[in-house]
């Protein structure tokens, strides 16, 4: 125990002193961190409860256009904003960007858990590869709505408002970086204490039998739909998050980005391990260094090499690297071997 | 007057529609694939076609071309990567084949660009009700070359020795193998014709309607969409759901605006799915 208190502590320590030690590399921990709430949220659905979802994408656009609109509505017209391209007329007040900023957090993070609950029924209800489809519509419906609704700027974008000019230029990104690093740190926490309960159980029978897990009384659509919610609340506000810190919305490059941000929370996720607390973490860091890698150096081949990493994972490497290390070195993770057992079956092979 | 124009269009449109969809449930009924790719395949063979059109063939001969090249560019495709997850879960190749298609995109947008390109196939319109309805007659041609590969396709399979072979795979694939079937040269053959399938489809939607590297998933939700509604197997429910899946994005066109239209597939897909879910959970059964 005091080992992972340490551990932790290191972390945190780290992360609270990060932007200043590596000034330059604000925005990509910013987006890290994002990340890492995302494959962590994802997890919630494709590693503990086996239903692999393309659809968490949808809270997290939704939360990004809810946050983005409040943060402007409250003060201004929102359709004279998208209209006039926003900024250029209006002004938010340092007061005003904060206060806006906050209650459209609070927002994007309450509405997309209700969506989650009031849709959880309907879809939850879909099991296997069904699920996956019909999630993967919705994500793509929702960017396409959204894409010819004009208020929230259709076609040509959202800019969501600018950082007030407080404390110099470092500011905007020190700022975003503390905000989304205590969404990291609130998820992380979330869900440890989710995962040390019996609800994590209830998730991994629903994955392994739900049949059977419905059969031994288990109201699985109840905790489904919870596990969904659970995931929307913090989707929602890495969305929210995320919109202030691109400046900018679009309906199917940014917020419902079924192609990039999409497949990233599944692949970051399955990299890191399913159905592990650290394996989304892992994953998510080591695939954020290994994309900004190639986005850098391969411009314009990125794609590409997203799509052959896909491949490359999803076939020779399913496990991921938590799975890797516990085949390596069950002790670590509590499996007792019997050294005998272990011997009899490498010569029977 | 209106109806009437949105009625003949969606139907001609859902022929081809249903032609993907006839690949799609063939590899899914026998190899219990998922192929995401499906669209980007359709789109490659529009390309090709549009090549031909560029170098001066004209673009019908695609309709012949397009398929024997696709071909081999799903055999490559099968032994590269989907031999390795037929037997894995379903969601593995849902994500693996998720990977080829965002890779194919990016590709088709390298060696062809991003505009919206047409292959002019010259055929001209037929008027019809006193010119109140316009019908292409490259949308006729689409239509009939569709059905000519459908029953050719049909009757392969029923007849030549390969069908048969793929028929019994799907069937038991255990059993085929024990009774000397090949299902590693099946499953290629299959996906090779699923691909040469979408070739031909997407020859036709290029001289019919335009292509672009993007335009791919619509076409694959489509087709899977299709596939749910009429059941594995089912042939003639494949092109009765693929012409009601036709007309109904012609009235979600004109209702709702061309801008929600692939909006509209999308929602169309969940609440079919949804609908089905309610449906058999009466019984308390569920989507397999």
């Amino acid at each position: 125990m005091s080992k992972n208190i340490l551990l932790y502590s290191a972390i945190v320590i780290f992360g609270l002193v990060a932007p200043f030690v590596f000034p330059a590399f604000k925005v990509q921990l910013s987006i890290l961190c994002v990340l890492i709430v995302l494959a962590t949220t994802w997890n919630i659905q494709g590693g503990e409860m086996g239903y692999n979802t393309f659809g968490n994408i949808l809270f997290y656009g939704l939360g990004m256009y809810l946050c983005a609109s409040v943060q402007v509505g409250m003060f201004f017209p929102l359709a004279e904003w998208t209209e006039s391209g926003g900024e250029k007329t209006f002004v938010h007040t340092p007061a005003q960007f904060f206060q806006g900023m906050a209650v459209g957090l609070v927002v994007a993070a309450v509405v997309p858990t209700i969506v989650a609950g009031l849709i959880g029924y309907a879809i939850l209800g879909l099991r296997g590869h069904y699920f996956a489809i019909c999630t993967l519509g919705l994500g793509v419906a929702a960017g396409e709505i959204s894409g010819g609704i004009e208020i929230i700027g259709a076609g040509q974008g959202f800019t969501t408002p600018p950082f007030p000019e407080v404390g110099g230029l470092e500011a905007r990104g020190e700022f975003f970086y503390f905000l989304s690093f205590g969404a990291l740190i609130l998820t992380f926490v979330a869900v440890r204490a989710i995962y040390s309960t019996r609800f994590r159980l209830i998730l991994n029978a629903i994955r392994d039998n739900e049949d059977k897990a419905e059969a031994m009384g288990i109201e699985t659509m109840k905790y489904k739909i919870i596990g969904w919610m659970v995931s929307a609340f913090f989707c929602g506000l890495a969305g929210g998050i995320m919109g202030g810190l691109v400046g900018y919305i679009d309906s199917t490059d940014v917020a419902f980005d079924g192609r990039e941000m999409g497949v990233f929370m599944v692949l970051m996720a399955i990299l890191g391990g399913k159905g592990t607390l650290w394996g989304p973490v892992i994953g998510a860091t080591v695939f954020h260094i290994f994309k900004e890698g190639f986005w850098t150096f391969f411009l314009g081949w990125q794609y590409v090499a997203l799509g052959v990493l896909i491949v490359v994972i999803v076939i020779y490497f399913p496990e991921g690297i938590m799975g890797w290390l516990r085949e390596k070195y069950p002790e670590k993770f509590g499996e007792v071997i019997d050294e005998k057992d272990r011997k009899a079956q490498v010569e029977l092979k | 007057m209106i109806t009437v124009q949105a009625c003949l269009d969606g139907l001609l449109l859902g022929i081809l529609f249903a032609l993907i969809a006839y690949g799609m449930a063939l590899q899914w009924g026998v190899m219990n694939i998922i192929n995401i790719a499906q669209g980007d395949l359709v789109i490659l063979g529009g390309y090709i076609a549009y090549f031909m059109y560029l170098y001066g063939i004209h673009p019908a001969w695609g309709v012949i071309v397009s398929p024997i090249i696709m071909y081999f560019i799903g055999v490559g495709i099968y032994k590269l990567v989907i031999n390795k997850v037929v037997d894995r879960d379903l969601f593995i190749s849902i994500l693996a084949t998720f990977g080829i298609s965002i890779l194919f995109m990016q590709l088709m947008n390298f060696a062809f660009g991003a505009d919206v390109v047409l292959a002019n196939s010259g055929y001209g319109t037929t008027m019809l009700f006193d010119n109140n309805v316009t019908l292409p007659n490259s949308k006729i041609f689409s239509a009939v070359i569709s059905i000519v590969f459908a029953i050719g396709l049909v009757i392969y399979m029923k007849k030549s020795k390969l069908g048969r072979a793929i028929r019994a795979t799907a069937q038991n694939s255990r059993a085929a193998k024990i009774l000397g079937v090949d299902t590693e040269k099946v499953y290629a053959a299959t996906f090779g014709i699923n691909a040469a399938l979408c070739g031909v489809a997407g020859a036709l939607i290029s001289i019919t309607f335009t292509i672009h590297p993007y335009m791919g998933l619509p076409y694959t939700i489509r087709s899977f969409m299709i596939v749910i509604v009429a059941g594995l197997g089912n042939l003639p429910g494949v092109a009765m759901s693929g012409m009601g899946l036709g007309v109904f994005e012609e009235f979600a066109d004109y209702i709702l605006g061309t801008e929600f239209r692939i909006g509209a597939v999308f929602l169309l897909l969940v609440l079919i799915l949804v609908y089905r879910r309610f449906k058999l959970s009466r019984k308390r059964e569920y989507l397999k």
